[in-house]
């Protein structure tokens, strides 16, 4: 008894001990989980060990399993930083007012899907919008994803006189993220689908595109996407030039192994005004109040 | 007496009988049941492959602790309440309301709603399975107490107290049951548990999701038999005694949060949102408020609520007859005069086996090999509901008293196995009925068109407006069947069957306890 008392005791006093240790808060970031989840793991662990080293505080990353899941973490302030794509930083920047877009990669400026067909549907490749895709099965990304979903749902209205997805093709499906995308399509679960290019020229590079089965039929217009967004708080918690230290941190990054895995070549400062036509696009879909 | 059985319609087993297939069969006609995946055996081929060579060091054994840890304080918090609730229960009509609410939402949608104030943190796991399963401890324990012998109690000195009186004679008469209850239910909460790490916390379904996700199957394989390992031994780790154990290591080990912004703060934000955006500051005292919340209302109904609703009918109705069948075709298997000795104990492991799995899980991964339709969820619910049905009627069957030149085999199965059991049999399935109508909704969120898969939406916009209100249509829909159900378990006269894993007969097997639970 006495043992299991002195356990407990210590495992008390260890608990308080940690807490006590933990003045300093860490700083944690998330980000959507828009493809093979690996990959996420590998890139983001490098840019918390980058992001730490400049900042001076313990930086950690925290995975969720959902687009939406990481607009709730910033709201809730259990992450202060997430690298959201164009509509979810929308999305979260309303949620925490003060929050800011400050950095996206050059890439992001003019950003593009690709729709992307089975070989089985005798689809062809072209510069116009692929009319010969109505009547067949597609699949979006994630429901909250602006290159899988939102910019091309509003090409698709506007080349089929406004009319919905669902009145357009025989089946809509949200496969959840890009490279999921590719593999539904690739096995033909659907004919055709939607995606983020450089998730495309990833999966490419990592050989798990079979193009004797999948290929692009068309590449969307332009549009701006992806984000660093941070709240706006994080000075008063972390001390006055933080946001400016972490800025500047990101703006910096030129490890090409960081770069590569973002498919990025490097990092330019963003403005929360970057992104009002993806928001005009999100109210006029009705996704957005 | 009289006058009741002719004030209600006759209601026999076959028309009930009949009336339910005739609604599965206009189901089907209605139903989405493709299967549109090219080549489906490749990724089958990969998956069983897997399920042969089980990566057993990849096991995040974190993830398995977590996912018992919360299931531990989870059912530990929802009977505990479920017991304070289940006191008032029989007396007070708003305790019971209020119970049916609780356990009509399923854990899955309480997870989601929780963690949008609570986040990603222990909290969100333990209220998502605490506050559901407070609703069914509720019932059950009420149910337990109303059915108790009391003959302890006539033998009390006059004006024993009520609480004396609850403790000297209730309590030990009933604390055994209670027990057993409980721990089953533990096992129930492991596969709830398990399910919500589908949609983020650190449990056993977090990495599960990944794994099946990017096809990593040996790795998937692995966790799915440490999850079967632990439901196989909880008799061995979860007993009475070792409960309060369990309960201080599960605080001990539970995952550290990350730190939020204040959970008032947060919650404050929520309570905002979940104000349908009409009313949200509006004059409430203008007609213009209203106008404008039934225009906000109206479009939800007849766009997202209506068709949600009709799809989770469809496939609910489809499964249960599914269940149905499998569940009659299945019992023999673990019956003693159709299976024989050898048959039997190997038709219990691969019942046992299918019932543990979590449909949900199954559900997902049959979407993948089979591609997008109705297919995978009645499939996986019917394999479910099935396997559990089939072998409570493999237990009563072999309760049965036979002629001793009863005739054998398909006989035997037509003509006098089933027609004895028949009534118990549709027992089960109305009571059966009301659960795999929360699974059908739930199944939205991977993509088929039930309720569930307009609350995915409308969390992915945003929404806890319009996520509440589907919300609530789910619990109204489960509530009726509810009704419906017990409505017709008395018409058919099968009201006073058992109906719980809990009460099956155990026949000579000490193995009772390693019943699952049947909600």
């Amino acid at each position: 008894m006495k043992r299991f008392l002195a356990i407990v005791t210590g495992l008390v006093l260890g608990f308080a001990g940690a807490a006590a240790a933990q003045d300093k808060p860490p700083f944690v970031f998330t980000a959507i989980p828009d493809q093979d989840e690996t990959r996420l793991v590998e890139r983001f662990t490098r840019v918390a060990d980058y992001l730490q080293g400049k900042l001076g505080v313990p930086v950690k990353y925290l995975p969720v399993k959902s687009y939406p899941a990481a607009v709730t973490a910033f709201s809730n302030n259990q992450v202060q930083l997430a690298w959201f794509g164009g509509f979810t930083g929308v999305q979260a920047r309303k949620q925490v007012p003060g929050s800011d877009a400050i950095a996206q990669g050059a890439e992001d400026v003019a950003f593009k899907s690709f729709i992307i067909a089975n070989v089985s549907t005798g689809l062809k490749a072209s510069t116009e919008f692929p009319k010969g895709i109505a009547g067949k099965t597609f699949s979006f990304g994630a429901r909250a994803s602006t290159s899988g979903r939102l910019m091309p749902e509003h090409f698709i209205r506007e080349a089929f006189a406004g009319r919905m997805p669902e009145e357009v093709f025989s089946r809509v499906g949200f496969s959840g993220d890009h490279s999921r995308t590719i593999q539904v399509v690739q096995s033909g679960a659907y004919e055709v689908g939607v995606l983020d290019y450089s998730v495309w020229d990833l999966e490419k590079k990592a050989g798990k595109i079979d193009e004797s089965k999948v290929v692009v039929l068309w590449e969307t217009p332009t549009f701006p996407d992806y984000q660093w967004t941070v709240r706006g708080d994080v000075d008063a918690v972390h001390g006055a030039g933080f946001k400016a230290k972490l800025v500047a941190a990101l703006l910096a990054i030129d490890d090409p192994a960081i770069l590569s895995q973002f498919a990025r070549s490097k990092f330019i400062p963003a403005r929360n005004a970057d992104y009002a036509p993806i928001e005009e696009v999100a109210k006029a879909a009705n996704l957005l109040n | 007496m009289l006058s009741r059985a002719t004030a209600l319609p006759k209601l026999g087993y076959v028309s009930a009988s009949a009336a339910f297939l005739l609604a599965a069969l206009l189901g089907v006609l209605v139903a989405d049941i493709a299967v549109s995946a090219l080549d489906p055996w490749a990724e089958m081929r990969r998956l069983l492959a897997g399920l042969i060579r089980p990566d057993l060091v990849s096991i995040e054994l974190r993830s398995v602790v977590w996912t018992v840890a919360f299931a531990v304080l989870g059912v530990s918090l929802g009977a505990t309440s479920g017991f304070l609730l289940a006191l008032g229960f029989a007396r007070v009509r708003a305790i019971r309301v209020l119970s049916a609410f609780l356990r009509s939402v399923h854990e899955l949608f309480w997870a989601l709603l929780i963690i949008q104030f609570a986040g990603i943190s222990p909290l969100t796991g333990i209220l998502a399975i605490a506050i559901p399963y407070a609703g069914i401890f509720a019932k059950v324990f009420s149910e337990m107490i109303e059915e108790a012998d009391l003959a302890a109690e006539r033998v009390l000195p006059k004006g024993a107290s009520i609480i004396s009186t609850f403790a000297y004679v209730r309590i030990p008469e009933l604390a055994p049951q209670f027990w057993t209850y409980t721990l089953y239910r533990l096992e129930c909460g492991m596969r709830s548990t398990l399910v919500l790490g589908f949609i983020g916390l650190p449990t056993i379904g977090f990495h599960l999701d990944s794994f099946f996700k990017q096809g990593h199957y040996p790795q998937a394989a692995a966790l799915l038999f440490a999850f079967y390992l632990l439901i196989g031994t909880r008799r061995i780790w979860a007993r009475p005694a070792t409960l309060p154990l369990l309960i201080v290591v599960s605080l001990l080990v539970l995952p550290e949060a990350y730190p939020g912004g204040s959970i008032l703060d947060n919650f404050l934000r929520f309570a905002s949102q979940i104000v349908p955006a009409p009313l949200r500051g509006a004059d409430l005292l203008a007609l213009a408020t209203w106008s404008n919340l039934t225009s906000w209302f109206s479009p939800i109904l007849t766009r997202q609520i209506v068709p949600g609703i009709v799809q989770t009918l469809v496939l609910s109705q489809i499964a249960l007859v599914a269940t149905g069948l499998l569940a009659l075709g299945l019992f023999p298997l673990i019956c003693r005069r159709f299976a024989g000795p050898v048959g039997r104990p190997l038709g219990r492991v691969a019942l046992v086996i299918v019932r543990s799995t979590p449909e949900y899980m199954l559900v997902y991964v049959l979407l993948q090999l089979l591609g997008p339709s109705m297919l995978p969820a009645i499939i996986a619910l019917s394999l479910h509901n099935g396997g559990i049905i089939g072998y409570l009627m493999g237990r009563h069957a072999d309760e049965l008293v036979y002629r001793p030149d009863a005739p054998k085999g398909l006989n035997l199965y037509c003509y006098e196995t089933v027609p004895r059991l028949y009534g118990q049999f549709l027992a089960y399935m109305l009571y059966r009925w009301e659960i795999i109508i929360r699974e059908s909704a739930i199944f939205g969120i991977l993509g088929v068109a039930t309720l569930g898969y307009y609350i995915d939406g409308a969390i992915s916009e945003i929404r806890l407006d319009v996520a509440l209100v589907l919300i609530l249509a789910t619990a109204v829909l489960s509530m009726a069947v509810d009704k419906l159900s017990r409505m017709l378990r008395k018409r058919l006269r099968v009201e006073a069957m058992p109906t719980r894993l809990s009460e099956a007969p155990v026949g000579s097997g000490s193995d009772q306890a390693r019943l699952a639970c049947i909600r």
